[in-house]
């Protein structure tokens, strides 16, 4: 794995970087989007259909080593080759990480200073670092972020403290254990607390690892509260390596991250999406600008729509009309408005893949900003304009 | 007539033809997937286009429920709606509304039943079938019949077989696009080889641009099954496409093809899928067998598509019951399978080697030797001599006459591994 900064802001973190990992056809330009996975492959998009989204952008996968507890033996994947060979991605880049935000859960409760806890479905399991490690050399993904404690917001001083100190024992257990190939990604905690998260930061940043993970987001903090958490830990890491988050799923939470100099990230926004039966339709100008209206749209112009309205009924029309994703191309939103009414899993295919496709052009369209030196009015102009409308949204209803 | 049916190749009863029609140019034998309310279960339609389906089946009872005939109308059409380039294929509705309905009720004048949306009572007569259909745009479109189960004796099926012939001439009455969709007729009669016959010549006499052999698949003896569809294909016109509706394991659909059928439809590959079970040559594969767990070896060696050449039985039994991407990747392999059956049905029979085709496939499928009864007493009526895949049962080696009827010891066509 390779990585560099091409570009940095110096009114904010916001950095323009490139990463080459593995065998991706191209390097990957950050701050990038890893997609989500399940057991390694999305949740609805096929293979098949998985090369029609923007390439290399959706060649960058997270998956949890945890999924395949359920029925698949580490011999069995070494004796395969690994994730890549297994799931038939060899030019895909993958980093494993335990939490997946979805169905992995950290249980911070059943944590011990053995191993870290997670709820899964196949009930709670303790993963100790020495099991860990197993999992990674068999499935041998090109990033992975050492075991973490993770612990929600709400925990007491001690308990916090407690999950650092476990995280730093535990990077160092991890970097022992498996010292060769793969690049680290050392896990770096501290929930709420400023001076725990410096520590943590202070102390990862010693270690020789490739890229750092920051983790314990999106686990009951409040969106106000994080960019000094995010400072806190960013002004001691190195700019040098790349920073991979978790957690930081909606785009208000991305564009703070990237304000802050993370520069990959997961996210369970379109998961959540695609469940729902929506589809993204937030604007992608240049400006942030959200006000654009689309010229068939019913009513006023919208972040999502929720296709199971039944004024999609007879729409005819594709999701949002410049999108040059296959569903876009190829369906109507009466189409999805039909499948979801009776239950097909073509339904959450299709907005899987426009979601993506269109949560990856929103990346792009940040990058460019950054590369523009644009960002700061950017970031601005979009979340004002994202509150006005919803502000907007909750009057008239 | 909306087709055009062309004959490539013979061998004795069996045949492989260009089906021409309206949306798409087809190649018999050929085997149609099921895509019941509108979309193959999970598969988009550029990996049906890529797995090689030529046409599929829309389900006119559920899509007349939602999102109803009229909204297809206005998309257009089926296939201005879901946007499928190549053919398509509705039944009359009437298969399911028997089926999934239990207080439907036949009559002369339809089809009543409880909506299942408000439990009005409701008829669907032959006319309404029809217009429905005309609605939904397909390339051919099936008459609506009396269906009875084969398990069923008695004056019923007389009954049923007579008014079939008469609901015919009401569904051509009905029907207002024969110059873009071809109505397909339906040969009733149960097991009864008169009343059979009687159908065949009804049917045959109202020249359709084609015809079904309806009411089988549904629970009789295979030994039975083969004989009406032999006795069918061999009244019904030579230069017109032969449906066998409902038809769908592999070992089928050869020994009808032997026999001189054309078309198949069957939900078996999808739903199988669904359950886990993929199709190979030697059988069926159950990938939620724990022996699956670290079985690194494709599903099937031999099979060129994309789910066989990235994935392991290992990693789809993960996945089997558990994940959307399970059902996902096996339909596409069970697809893949069948689509794969019928280009080489057709292309042995074009290039003079279906007997060898034959012999193959039940070699590979019964490697003891142990070819089901039944099979053999149909290749022997379809002139196809497989007695090279025949070990132990020694009557499939010589001239077999139909009077003598088999002890049924191999009803089990399927194998595991």
């Amino acid at each position: 794995m390779k990585f560099a900064v091409k570009k940095a802001l110096s009114s904010s973190g916001a950095r323009v970087g490139v990463l080459e990992v593995g065998s991706c056809p191209a390097p990957i330009e950050t701050p990038a989007l890893l997609l989500a996975t399940r057991k390694g492959l999305p949740h609805f998009i096929s293979p098949e259909l998985l090369p029609s989204l923007p390439s290399p952008d959706s060649n960058l996968l997270q998956v949890s080593p945890l999924h395949f507890l359920e029925g698949l033996s580490t011999t069995t994947i070494s004796k395969i080759g690994g994730l890549h060979q297994m799931l038939g991605l060899k030019q895909h880049g993958i980093a494993a990480v335990p939490r997946d935000s979805i169905q992995c859960l950290p249980e911070s409760k059943a944590a011990t200073r053995l191993g870290a806890s997670f709820e899964t479905p196949c009930g709670r399991l303790l993963i100790k670092p020495k099991d860990y490690i197993e999992m990674i050399s068999c499935m041998k993904p090109n990033i992975w972020a050492s075991l973490a404690d993770e612990v929600p917001a709400w925990v007491s001083e001690k308990r916090n403290k407690t999950s650092v100190d476990r995280t730093l024992r535990w990077l160092d257990d991890c970097i022992s254990l498996y010292p060769a190939a793969g690049s680290i990604f050392g896990a770096i905690v501290g929930g709420t607390s400023l001076e725990e998260r410096k520590r943590c930061a202070e102390e990862v940043a010693k270690r020789n690892v490739s890229g750092y993970w920051i983790g314990g987001f999106g686990l009951g903090e409040g969106i106000d509260e994080r960019p000094a958490l995010l400072r806190e830990v960013m002004d001691i890491l190195p700019d040098e390596k790349p920073r991979l988050t978790c957690g930081l799923g909606l785009p208000e939470e991305i564009l703070q991250g990237i304000a802050a100099g993370i520069d990959l990230f997961d996210s369970t926004y379109i998961y959540s999406l695609t469940l729902g039966g929506f589809a993204l339709t937030f604007s992608l100008d240049k400006s942030g600008e959200q006000h654009n209206l689309q010229s068939d749209q019913i009513g006023s112009d919208s972040t999502k729509i929720n296709l199971r309205a039944t004024a999609y009924r007879k729409d005819m029309s594709p999701i949002l009309e410049n999108c040059t994703c296959y569903t876009c191309q190829n369906h109507t939103k009466a189409y999805i408005n039909h499948l979801l009414n009776v239950h097909e899993m073509l339904a959450q295919t299709l907005l899987e893949i426009h979601n993506t496709h269109h949560y990856l052009r929103f990346f792009h369209v940040i990058r460019g900003a950054i590369q523009d030196g644009s960002f700061e009015e950017f970031r601005q102009a979009f979340l004002e304009s994202r509150r006005e409308h919803f502000k907007g949204e909750a009057i008239s209803t | 007539m909306a087709l055009h049916f062309e004959i490539l190749g013979r061998f004795n009863r069996a045949r492989a033809a260009q089906l021409t029609l309206p949306h798409f140019v087809c190649q018999t034998p050929l085997f149609m997937p099921v895509g019941t309310q509108g979309t193959i279960k999970g598969l988009a339609n550029n990996e049906l286009e890529r797995i090689g389906c030529q046409i599929i089946l829309g389900n006119t009872y559920h899509l007349a429920l939602r999102p109803t005939s009229e909204l297809l109308e206005e998309a257009g059409g089926l296939h201005n709606f879901m946007n499928w380039p190549r053919a398509m294929l509705t039944d009359s509705g009437g298969f399911q509304m028997v089926s999934l309905l239990h207080l439907a009720d036949i009559t002369e004048e339809g089809v009543t039943f409880q909506s299942p949306v408000d439990g009005k009572p409701m008829l669907l007569t032959p006319e309404e079938s029809i217009q429905i259909q005309n609605r939904i745009g397909a390339d051919i479109i099936m008459a609506l019949d009396d269906v009875v189960k084969t398990t069923i004796t008695g004056p019923r099926i007389e009954e049923a077989m007579y008014r079939t012939l008469r609901w015919i001439d009401r569904c051509i009455t009905a029907h207002k696009r024969p110059h873009d969709q071809n109505l397909f007729g339906i040969v009733q009669g149960g097991l009864d080889p008169e009343l059979r016959d009687i159908c065949v010549k009804g049917l045959v006499d109202r020249n359709l641009p084609g015809y079904a052999i309806g009411g089988l698949a549904g629970g009789e003896d295979k030994d039975s099954f083969w004989r009406v569809v032999a006795q069918c294909t061999a009244a019904l016109p030579e230069d017109k496409p032969r449906y066998v509706m409902g038809v769908g394991y592999p070992l089928d659909i050869v020994v009808c093809s032997a026999l001189g059928a054309d078309m198949y439809d069957c939900v078996y590959p999808t739903r199988t899928a669904r359950f886990g079970t993929a199709l190979i040559p030697e059988g069926v594969l159950k990938l939620k067998h724990r022996a699956m767990a670290d079985d690194t070896r494709p599903i099937d060696p031999t099979c060129p598509c994309m789910v066989c050449k990235n994935y392991t039985r290992a990693y789809i039994h993960c996945l089997v019951t558990k994940d959307a991407m399970g059902s996902q990747l096996l339909s596409y392999h069970n697809l893949y399978y069948m689509m794969r059956l019928s280009r080489n049905l057709h292309t042995s029979i074009v290039e003079g080697r279906f007997p060898k085709f034959v012999c193959d496939f039940l070699q590979t499928m019964f490697p003891k030797g142990d070819v089901p009864e039944w099979v053999c007493n149909a290749m022997e009526v379809a002139g196809i001599d497989i007695s090279s895949c025949c070990a132990t049962f020694p009557s499939c080696q010589e001239k077999y006459s139909s009077d003598e009827i088999g002890t049924n010891r191999f009803d089990k066509v399927k194998i595991e591994i």
